[in-house]
């Protein structure tokens, strides 16, 4: 887990692979290269179209283009494309369910000393509330690459969270993707660490270290936010009967409400949350900001000790 | 169609519109009135399209951002033959599949979901940038209310297509000066409204938004500008064609009670009975 990269890098060079597929078009809005699209620009100039800093427009541009059978990337940060663009990604693409990707860069926290206007912290439930769109967010750079290739295979909205630091790699070339499929990354039946994106690897290092205590986590990157696994929930809830969820998001909306409403709906175990705490964040860099909003192991560790207090 | 086959048709949708929105019981009267002669004009002469295979690729795209204009787009794409006529009785019924705004998946002929404005003018420059780039000979048609110019977003569509030179894109802007709160110069001034679009990058063509004529010949002078995207600004009046109507903002989002509906219609040449048989046996 010491080599890092960021997920951006992972779409940006999955994109110049499936443009060799003539109906693949790609969008930015005065971001090309902090959104990694250049490389799609170079080698595809006729399929690139600079929109300038106007995401309303991007979306809806897009919605045109699938209108007429192309497949279009609109790519901004995660901030502009789920807030700056909502009403167009509700009407147009999602009513019409027309074949448009949205893909939200530099999200969540990690996108460090600009501050809070760019730390989307509220996309996951934004678009999880919308009907007809799914939703991804990869855990690291080889994820990235293959939900980059899964949202193009797959017909209708997509939208893709990625993340501008570099992220610990956790998976390799062969790590298995299915769409709307958790993985589980370690086994355990004390507790279920449900994590996604950036999240996965602290996940990882909280359950190694709890292992050190004698308990067992099982570690589960839910890559596919919307739909989301109940399967794997269910069977969490079933063998472990105790429930931490992961994200770099707020609280209010995200995976967790998602993890909660599918227990709650079948088996209610206790469930804690680590996440945002409805708050707005701040400059910094990213390893510290995780430090001090409490995304990191530690806190995540802190959580399941008191999950497992609660277990019935 | 000639033109006074067009000015028939025209009378026909008229019929129309008033029929189902009194039947609807709720709907937009006064801005699909005022679209509908060159409404008309853009579904039976000007527009590449086929009812009977309504998503064959190669088609020319209509787009009405103004959605709430359903009475008129509904009426022309039945009269065209995308569905029976007999469906406009149920306008807005959960019976029907004709939303009160236009929604792609229940209507054939139904390009995007619309209703949010302002919306319309952008999906129409992204069908127009492909087929340029590709060298498709496609049109793109964008029908705007004007009321809705007021969104930020048509402006950033306007740069859009001035800026890539879109000149297989044609705007209309139903100009008929009257939004849900009154006069559009009163609620939020357009004017000088050929200079916005001229500085945009447009070729700007302004005509009788009501006469056939006119109508054609700017949907031909567009066709011929090579380096520019097209507005036409049709100077429209709301409610056309019934007299108590004509030029009331009210009848914005306003349906006829039966005796307006009655009056309306005697005016346009039918009575309510007829002209609802006439749809129900269609």
């Amino acid at each position: 887990m010491s080599e890092k990269k960021p997920t951006r890098v992972g779409y940006g060079e999955t994109l110049v692979e499936i443009g060799q597929d003539e109906r693949v078009y790609v969008l930015t809005g005065d971001l090309k290269e902090s959104v990694m699209v250049h490389l799609f620009a170079e080698n595809y100039p006729k399929r690139f179209i600079q929109v300038g800093i106007a995401e309303q427009n991007m979306c809806n541009v897009a919605a045109g283009l699938a209108l007429i059978g192309k497949i279009p990337f609109w790519t901004t940060y995660g901030a502009f494309a789920s807030c700056r663009a909502l009403d167009m990604i509700r009407v147009t693409v999602c009513y019409s369910e027309l074949n448009v990707k949205i893909i939200g860069g530099h999200s969540g926290l990690t996108v460090g000393p600009d501050g809070a206007s760019h730390q989307i912290l509220e996309d996951i439930a934004i678009i999880r509330s919308l009907p007809n769109i799914e939703m991804v967010i990869p855990c690291d750079y080889w994820e990235a690459k293959k939900a980059t290739r899964a949202i193009y295979e797959r017909k209708g909205p997509k939208y893709l969270r990625l993340g501008r630091a570099p992220q610990p790699i956790v998976t390799d070339i062969n790590t298995p993707f299915v769409f709307g499929k958790a993985n589980i990354l370690t086994n355990g039946n004390d507790v279920a660490i449900i994590a996604c994106g950036q999240m996965v690897s602290e996940s990882l290092i909280a359950a190694n270290n709890l292992s050190q205590l004698g308990i067992t986590a099982r570690v589960i990157n839910m890559h596919t936010l919307k739909p989301i696994d109940r399967d794997v929930i269910i069977e969490s809830a079933k063998d472990c009967k105790a429930i931490v969820t992961v994200e770099e998001h707020q609280i209010n909306g995200g995976l967790g409400s998602a993890v909660a409403q599918v227990c709650a709906e079948t088996i209610p175990v206790p469930i804690e949350y680590v996440a945002i705490m409805d708050k707005f964040g701040k400059s910094g860099d990213p390893d510290e900001l995780l430090e001090y909003f409490g995304l990191r192991a530690s806190n995540i560790e802190k959580a399941v000790q008191k999950v497992l207090q609660r277990k019935f | 169609m000639n033109v006074e086959d067009l000015q028939k048709m025209a009378l026909i949708i008229r019929r129309n519109i008033i029929t189902m929105l009194f039947h609807a019981g709720s709907g937009h009267t006064g801005g699909s009135l005022s679209c509908t002669d060159f409404a008309t004009v853009l579904m039976f002469r000007e527009l590449i399209h086929n009812p009977k295979n309504p998503k064959w690729i190669d088609r020319d795209i209509l787009l009405y951002s103004n959605g709430h204009v359903t009475p008129v787009n509904y009426s022309c794409l039945a009269e065209a033959g995308y569905f029976p006529k007999k469906d406009l009785l149920q306008f807005r019924k959960l019976s029907g599949h004709l939303q009160g705004h236009p929604s792609c998946h229940d209507t054939p002929g139904i390009e995007v979901s619309s209703g949010s404005l302002g919306q319309g003018l952008s999906i129409g420059c992204g069908v127009a940038i492909a087929s340029k780039r590709e060298q498709h000979r496609r049109r793109t048609y964008v029908v705007l209310g004007d009321g809705e110019l007021q969104e930020g977003m048509i402006w950033e569509a306007a740069m859009f297509a001035g800026h890539y030179q879109l000149n297989n894109l044609c705007a209309i802007v139903d100009r008929n000066r009257k939004q849900i709160d009154g006069d559009t110069e009163e609620v939020m001034a357009l004017e000088p409204l050929v200079e916005k679009w001229q500085s945009f990058r447009w070729h700007v063509i302004t005509i009788d938004g009501h006469n056939i004529s006119e109508i054609n010949n700017a949907f031909q002078t567009a066709k011929n500008v090579n380096d520019k995207p097209t507005v036409i600004i049709a100077k429209t009046v709301m409610g056309k064609g019934v007299s108590f109507m004509e030029n009331d903002y009210k009848w914005h989002g306003v349906a006829p009670k039966r005796d307006q509906a009655e009056k309306a219609l005697a005016e346009l040449g039918t009575s309510l009975d007829e002209w609802t048989n006439y749809l129900a046996s269609h």
